[in-house]
């Protein structure tokens, strides 16, 4: 932090951080509630195949490794905070490009997954289970889009020493909404993959 | 504000165990669908597990034990209230 | 950006500087404003329902026309006029009564504001871009799924969903506010009651609003991407569930800052502290936690099964506890003070009567049998109007009678406030009481014409004409806020001998709101700066007041400006015009949405404004100074 004037918002003595993790952590409280309500859409209609494909379709195999590759994206995330609170301006940059990397990864398996299914004949229109499952993992892989997006941000902001902890879009609370993405993704990849096969 | 005292932060060491450990529990859930001897306890088992991986990755890679006991409230009021109120909804429409 | 000059703290003027203000203060009275003007126009539609309900086979709307206003009425009073005029008080009075000089994030703060003004505007143009929406506020599928019309529904989900997300970030605004931003001694049992319920509030809209989100997202998904959320093999109780799920907590958003109000209004003009300060307290967090509970009280009729609606059954009987427990403090908080009947008391007491009418017939509803009777007619308008308009209406006037000299350091005129009080009541009571013998003989809602020879021809032209004076009560309320404003008496800093923080500073408060950020020591802290208790309990006015400004500043009334000594230490966030930016884009990309295939430009273009909104606001220091780059 600066040593000068602190930059805060509207209160003289007070350090803006814990103002803004505490408005972020009742944003991810918020956020359970969407993903949670797509995941109870996903369970009743977990059998609602209309005659089409159902959850037979699933390459264990295949999200698996994509789920490990997001799973790793939290380890580089919280070495990228690491590296930032010793002031490691190298260290933050390589580990938010690598996060943003692993992020890119999983979006990637995310699509083939997608493309493979509609060849497949699984489309959001097909049935109810392929309505809700597209729904919940396609606003999750959007989580995933907005995350990336915020991360190469950040690499670009920091290559000219403008990454600020006093900024909105800061290591630390971008860290904390990568880090929910990766925990939504541990709860659609039991109970939505791994329950249903 | 009042809770001003830390526990320690992890060190980069720490994390990559974490991350190890997280792998491993990941692997074995893996697991769990392909043994059949398993298959009565399948669903407990899956659950526990994730739950797990949950927990782990918000108290060590999100901070959560070592933070302000406040965001801990904020977040687990949704986190956890979520879960009875769509056991509700699923249950009043049969689809469990 | 950095628009301003070098007097942070002087009130800047001009159009402008309302675009890029980023001043709690400034933001509440705006959404007052926007929500009053919005009270108008849903009362007019209310009035032309009535119209077309006052005669048997009733000719002055089109049974499309009356579908419309009926879902528009609805809409707007709860999403953009009861909830809004919430947000207004919150935003004005939460660093006020918390001793803060803003809100946690103020530019956040200004593009709620702003998203809920497009957002606003969006809904109510759809009357002239192919027609408002028509499936009810509740939005049933299969009503708002079906694809008669190509874009009623659409502009149903999309401008609740971006009103949701406008709301939801102001919420965590507040929450953040109250939990991080506290003078030094305000203790969470020591903030006043109003914030109190703010808070709860806040955590209800939070955590109810997504799941409706996502409600919407699915209905528009099936309306426009083919998918079956409630359609095809679908279940459309879900979305009832979804609905229903966001929809009970907000009736207790719509409400509880209403009972904070009253709550405010009863100690001050009894000249006793609030009866049981910790049980309205809990009883409002009660109430919270509750009011997720109870969602399917709604659903009876959809037949979810004995268990289930015994469950629900029972959970609502019980939420009338802690209700109770308010109204009882609230009466033991009136009896044995001083009270004086100013005008903020009478609404106060109105809400409290009439409250208890519509709390003893929603008792009735919470008996399944009993429901099943009552569902879908009149005597459910009667038992909703008598807590929303009876409770909510009631508890926001009297605010506003209350801190209008707070805003404008003149009072309300009494005559033309006494003209409003008891037109309103008797209108209310004209209006509303005969619906419930109309739906117990069987009249149903939301149907928009009646045959002759079923004598309900007499209260419906009752409930007409009441509806009529509660319109000309509120012309004396509104020419009465438009007079006062330059002609009314001279208010003063304190002119209710109030007993909360907001009354120690200037009327209206400086920029800086708290020339010194006050040391709490009680509750009701600004009382007992001014009072002492003698050996027999009885208040004993202190002969000095403490805190300098408070007596010298009686007479000025306008402007605060020439307190801004010790100031150097202070940094008020400056404008930005990037909040009014963003929440622009979020409009045009909605509007997109809503005429998809061939809005996708539209909504590709709105994509990159908020952008370009975000990015800039997320790099744009918060103070001028504050970066050295």
């Amino acid at each position: 932090m600066s040593s000068q004037v602190a930059p805060v918002e509207a209160h003289d003595h007070h350090d803006i951080r814990p103002i803004r993790k505490a408005a972020m952590w009742v944003f991810l409280g918020s956020e359970c509630m969407f993903f949670g309500s797509m995941i109870a859409t996903f369970l009743l209609y977990r059998n609602d195949t209309a005659d089409g494909p159902g959850s037979e379709i699933f390459d264990i195999p295949f999200t698996s490794a994509s789920s490990f590759v997001l799973l790793m994206s939290s380890l580089t995330m919280v070495l990228a905070h690491n590296s930032f609170e010793k002031r490691d301006g190298r260290g933050t940059r390589i580990w938010l490009a690598a996060t943003a990397l692993l992020g890119i990864t999983f979006l990637a398996g995310q699509i083939y997954e997608f493309t493979e299914f509609v060849h497949k004949g699984l489309t959001l229109s097909t049935s109810p289970f392929g309505s809700s499952f597209f729904m919940l993992t396609g606003f999750h892989g959007a989580h995933v889009a907005l995350g990336v997006v915020m991360l190469l941000a950040m690499v670009f902001l920091s290559l000219d020493g403008r990454l600020h902890e006093e900024r909105g879009l800061n290591v630390e609370l971008v860290g904390l909404y990568w880090h929910f993405v990766d925990i939504v993704w541990i709860v659609i990849f039991t109970v939505v993959y791994l329950l249903q096969v | 504000m009042a809770q001003t005292a830390h526990r320690s932060h992890p060190t980069p060491a720490m994390y990559w165990g974490i991350a190890l450990f997280l792998a491993v529990v990941t692997a074995l859930e893996v697991a769990v669908p392909y043994i059949s001897a398993l298959d009565p306890v399948r669903v407990p088992l899956l659950l526990i597990m994730g739950a797990i991986k949950f927990g782990t990755v918000v108290a060590f890679f999100m901070h959560l034990r070592y933070d302000k006991k406040l965001y801990r409230t904020l977040f687990l009021f949704g986190a956890i209230g979520v879960i009875p109120l769509f056991l509700v909804v699923l249950l009043t429409m049969n689809a469990l | 950006m950095v628009l301003d000059t070098n007097k942070d703290l002087a009130e800047p003027k001009g159009i402008w500087s309302w675009i890029t203000t980023v001043d709690h203060k400034r933001i509440g009275l705006m959404y007052g404003v926007t929500a009053l003007v919005a009270f108008f126009v849903a009362g007019l539609e209310a009035l032309l329902i009535r119209l077309q309900l006052t005669t048997a086979n009733g000719t002055v709307l089109s049974a499309d026309a009356y579908n419309q206003l009926f879902t528009m009425h609805g809409l707007t009073m709860l999403l953009v006029v009861v909830m809004p005029v919430g947000a207004a008080f919150m935003n004005y009075f939460i660093p006020l009564h918390i001793g803060a000089r803003d809100v946690a994030f103020p530019r956040a703060n200004a593009f709620s504001y702003w998203l809920f003004l497009f957002s606003t505007i969006m809904l109510l143009s759809s009357f002239v871009l192919g027609g408002a929406p028509d499936g009810g506020w509740f939005g049933y599928a299969p009503l708002s799924t079906q694809l008669d019309e190509f874009v009623r529904m659409d502009y149903y989900a999309i401008g609740a969903q971006l009103l949701g997300i406008a709301s939801i970030m102001a919420s965590a605004n507040f929450i953040a506010t109250v939990f991080t931003m506290r003078a030094p001694g305000m203790t969470l049992m020591r903030i006043p009651v109003f914030t109190w319920m703010a808070v709860v509030v806040s955590f209800l809209l939070i955590f109810s609003l997504p799941i409706f989100g996502v409600g919407l997202f699915q209905m528009f998904f099936d309306r426009n991407f083919g998918t079956q959320f409630f359609g095809g093999g679908g279940d459309p109780l879900l979305w009832q569930h979804l609905f229903w799920l966001f929809g009970h907590p907000e009736v207790y958003v719509l409400i509880l800052p209403a009972m904070g109000i009253v709550s405010e209004v009863f100690p001050t003009f009894s000249r006793k502290p609030l009866f049981g300060y910790p049980f309205v307290v809990f009883s409002g967090i009660a109430i919270g936690f509750m009011g997720f509970g109870v969602w399917a009280h709604h659903m009876y009729t959809a037949g979810l099964g004995p268990v289930a609606e015994a469950g629900f059954g029972v959970a609502t009987m019980m939420i009338a506890v802690p209700t109770g427990v308010k109204i009882f403090n609230w009466i033991g908080t009136m009896w044995g003070g001083k009270v004086s009947f100013e005008l903020p008391m009478m609404f106060a007491i109105g809400f409290v009567s009439l409250f208890v009418i519509g709390g003893l017939s929603g008792v009735l509803h919470s008996v399944v049998p009993s429901d099943y009777q009552q569902h879908d007619s009149y005597f459910v308008v009667a038992h909703f109007h008598y807590v929303l308009f009876g409770g909510g209406v009631f508890g926001y006037v009297a605010g506003a009678y209350y801190w209008y000299p707070k805003w404008t350091g003149r009072f309300l005129d009494q005559k033309l406030g006494q003209w409003h009080f008891w037109l309103m009541l008797i209108g209310f009571n004209l209006t509303f009481a005969p619906m419930h013998i109309l739906g117990l003989n069987g009249m149903a809602r939301r149907t928009y014409r009646y045959p002759e020879g079923l004598g309900w021809e007499f209260w419906n032209q009752v409930a007409t004409f009441g509806s009529f004076l509660i319109g000309i009560s509120f012309l004396f309320f509104a020419w009465n806020l438009i007079k006062s404003r330059k002609n009314g008496r001279i208010a003063g800093s304190d002119p209710w001998d109030g007993r909360t923080l907001e009354w120690s500073i200037p009327s209206p408060p400086p920029v800086h709101n708290f020339d010194e950020i006050p040391v709490v020591e009680h509750v009701d802290d600004f009382w007992h700066r001014k009072y002492a208790t003698d050996e027999d309990g009885r208040a004993v006015r202190m002969p000095e007041v403490s805190g300098g400004t408070l007596a010298a500043d009686t007479t000025t009334g306008g402007d605060g400006e020439e307190n801004q000594g010790s100031s150097d230490d202070m940094h008020m966030p400056s404008p930005s015009y990037y909040p009014v930016v963003a929440a622009f884009g979020v409009m045009v990309t909605g509007y997109g949405l809503i005429y998809i295939p061939g809005g996708w430009v539209a909504a590709g273009v709105g994509l990159v404004i908020t952008l370009w909104g975000f990015f800039g606001w997320s790099l744009e220091p918060v103070t001028r100074d504050a970066d050295h780059e």
